[in-house]
């Protein structure tokens, strides 16, 4: 697994050789992961892919079978919730339903004790930052979905915990609204500077928000790096394919393209279509097949493409000058796909 | 289609009870109407009917010559009610009542807690099936079963012995009030019994309750900074506290009214139950006996103003 360089000390999470089995079942297995302090940081993976249960290790909820954990240097293994300095926004939000939006912002500072007044300044203040103003008398059942998650939001943020975790906070959120959070929880990370650590399934969700983000399959990591990096260049297939399209060549269509077996892949925005006769420029790869299918996608135009030489590859195009008439009547054609040799990525394959 | 559907189905019984379906499908208001009738007559007219006719009977008196009942509405006999002696009835069946209650309570939250939040689908069903279990059988029976057991020749009598704490049950029986001769002739035993017959009526809603609170809000209240007992009192327990609420009004409204098991374990002193047996039956004091049992229904309907003034129902 690649480390992340970096000359920042001590990091704000550190997972070494941390594994968590559920009888024969290893829901994280061997992980080792640093995450730094102000960094937004993404775990993503499919479901059961294992990124929940590091959530749960980070805060306590769950405890390691093997393998340490520290929290900004230090140590927690047995180390109880409650004695952590990380909190967490719940995919359920989990809001006290017995209590009003401030009661549930201000529980955690009831708990500590802090006086009074503090108390409810410090959740006035966090109210204004999750633009939720003069909600505080209402109840948790009075709220849409999108006004709860600010509200678990700012339950969390008000205690100033180092690190927050976000366990698919946004997956109950409307198309719409999610992107809308998506850039709000940003702008506040950005705010506060402290480190996010959060978990989705959503690929483009963790491209757009992430510093960095770990991929994670059958609970092992299989790439850390920025965003633009792992989807540039995925190291194995399993991350190609599910960040982004899988557009894997292998063996012997491998060989018959670039003139060796090692498998790569080219992202499908990388690839343009020509006609079959047209000629190949120096240092493009190239290759003739079939299209089998023509998805209309408004914006863009997503072609799967049967090679000759065996396997299939998805072309997208933008949709600058075509209509959907035209991309339709496309399928069937034969075509020449050529693609700049540079934009092969070589990948280990078998780990999806 | 529709019409060449019904067309062809016409006539057949299947046909029919797919139209009357259909047309009471289509008229919910005529469906609950008639759902709601058979239901309705019954409490209106016997349950209503009843607790009319016993609350008017409390407003009757006896005549004392002739010990016919008087049909005319006076507050004469709620002034018999209220003499020393029916006084320190209501008061002695009240405060058994409560201290059966939270007993029952403090009981009862352990084993729900477990049952709701630990057990294996397999144990739970034996536990539920095990809370279950005595309601099976004859309450009379448990009754006697108990007095046997706390009999001064029976087995908790003997293992006390045994155990060399024949010194601390003396002293128990010996206590003014709620001792007496044996555990099974004093208000201890009677105490004993009744936690044991009323426990279950506890534990279900309770149980109940707790199902109901996800496992994310007590990992947000740990989440939050709150130790397990903090999460108890801030968030377990206001959300459980109606399915409390609850399994009391069974607790405390069954100890009020039973006479069983005061008649089997009970002494000379006298419960509201035993007191209305006495009156309408032996006594033939039926003004007297009906205007006893409208006593419990006051104490309840106390107690659950008392409760929703603390709050008890706001998070139902």
């Amino acid at each position: 697994m690649p480390e992340c360089s970096s000359t920042r000390s001590v990091p704000a999470v550190r997972f070494d050789g941390v594994s968590r089995y559920f009888g024969d079942v290893r829901a994280v297995d061997n992980v080792s992961l640093d995450i730094f302090d102000g960094e937004f940081f993404s775990l993503l993976g499919p479901s059961g892919s294992g990124k929940t249960t590091c959530l749960r290790l980070i805060a306590g909820f769950d405890q390691p079978t093997s393998g340490t954990i520290r929290l900004h240097g230090q140590d927690v293994a047995g180390l109880p919730p409650y004695e952590r300095d990380v909190n967490t926004v719940f995919q359920d939000y989990a809001l006290f339903p017995h209590m009003t939006v401030g009661g549930n912002i201000a529980y955690g500072l009831m708990i500590k004790k802090v006086p009074g007044p503090e108390r409810v300044a410090r959740v006035a203040e966090i109210l204004d930052l999750v633009r939720m103003s003069g909600m505080a008398a209402r109840k948790p059942a009075q709220l849409s979905g999108g006004q709860r998650q600010r509200v678990a939001l700012a339950r969390a943020l008000v205690n100033h915990p180092r690190v927050l975790l976000l366990d698919e906070p946004l997956g109950a959120l409307d198309l719409k609204l999610r992107q809308q959070m998506q850039i709000e929880l940003k702008a506040i990370q950005e705010q506060i500077g402290i480190t996010f650590i959060y978990v989705t399934h959503d690929q483009e969700e963790a491209l757009t928000m992430s510093d960095r983000l770990a991929v994670f399959n059958h609970g092992r990591v299989e790439q850390v790096g920025a965003p633009a990096d792992v989807y540039e260049h995925p190291s194995t297939d399993f991350v190609a394919g599910f960040v982004g399209v899988s557009n894997v060549v292998t063996g012997e269509a491998a060989r018959a393209i670039t003139g060796s077996p090692q498998s790569f892949t080219v992202r499908p925005e990388k690839i343009v279509l020509r006609d079959a006769g047209a000629a190949v420029a120096d240092g493009w790869c190239t290759a003739l097949g079939r299209i089998s299918e023509v998805i209309y996608l408004g914006a863009h135009t997503r072609f799967q493409v049967e090679l000759e030489v065996g396997g299939a590859l998805v072309v997208t195009q933008q949709n600058v000058e075509t209509t959907s008439m035209d991309v339709q009547a496309a399928q069937g054609r034969r075509v020449r796909l050529v693609w700049q040799r540079s934009h092969n990525r070589p990948v280990l394959t078998g780990t999806s | 289609m529709t019409a060449t559907l019904s067309a062809r189905t016409v006539g057949s019984p299947a046909g029919l009870s797919r139209r009357l379906s259909t047309y009471l499908y289509r008229r919910p208001t005529l469906a609950l109407v008639l759902l709601l009738t058979p239901p309705l007559l019954y409490l209106g007219v016997i349950y209503l009917g009843s607790l009319a006719a016993l609350l008017v009977q409390s407003f009757f008196s006896l005549d004392g010559f002739t010990g016919q009942v008087v049909r005319k509405l006076t507050l004469a006999t709620y002034r018999d009610l209220l003499t020393r002696a029916n006084l320190d009835i209501i008061m002695r069946t009240t405060v058994m009542a409560a201290v059966v209650t939270v007993t029952a309570a403090i009981l009862a939250f352990p084993v729900s807690f477990y049952m709701a939040r630990y057990a294996a689908p397999r144990t739970k069903a034996f536990l539920y099936l095990a809370v279950l279990l005595p309601l099976w059988s004859s309450y009379l029976v448990r009754v006697y079963s108990w007095k046997l057991i706390l009999a001064k020749e029976g087995i908790l009598n003997w293992s006390v012995t045994r155990l060399g704490l024949e010194d601390a049950l003396q002293w128990l029986l010996g206590l003014p009030g709620i001792g007496g001769p044996s555990l099974s002739v004093s208000l201890l035993g009677m105490f004993l019994v009744y936690v044991y017959v009323w426990l279950p009526y506890m534990i279900l809603p309770i149980e109940a309750a707790l199902e109901r609170v996800p496992e994310s809000y007590l990992e947000a209240s740990g989440d939050l900074g709150a130790r397990p007992q903090q999460t108890f009192r801030r968030v377990i327990l206001p959300l459980v506290f109606p399915g409390v609420v609850a399994g009391s009004i069974f607790t405390f409204s069954l100890t009020l009214g039973d006479f069983i098991v005061p008649y089997a374990l009970g002494n000379s002193a006298l419960f509201i139950g035993q007191a209305v047996l006495a009156h309408q039956g032996t006594a033939g004091n039926i003004p007297l006996a009906a205007a006893f049992t409208v006593v419990p229904m006051l104490i309840m309907a106390v107690y659950l103003a008392a409760a929703k003034r603390l709050g008890a129902f706001d998070a139902l």
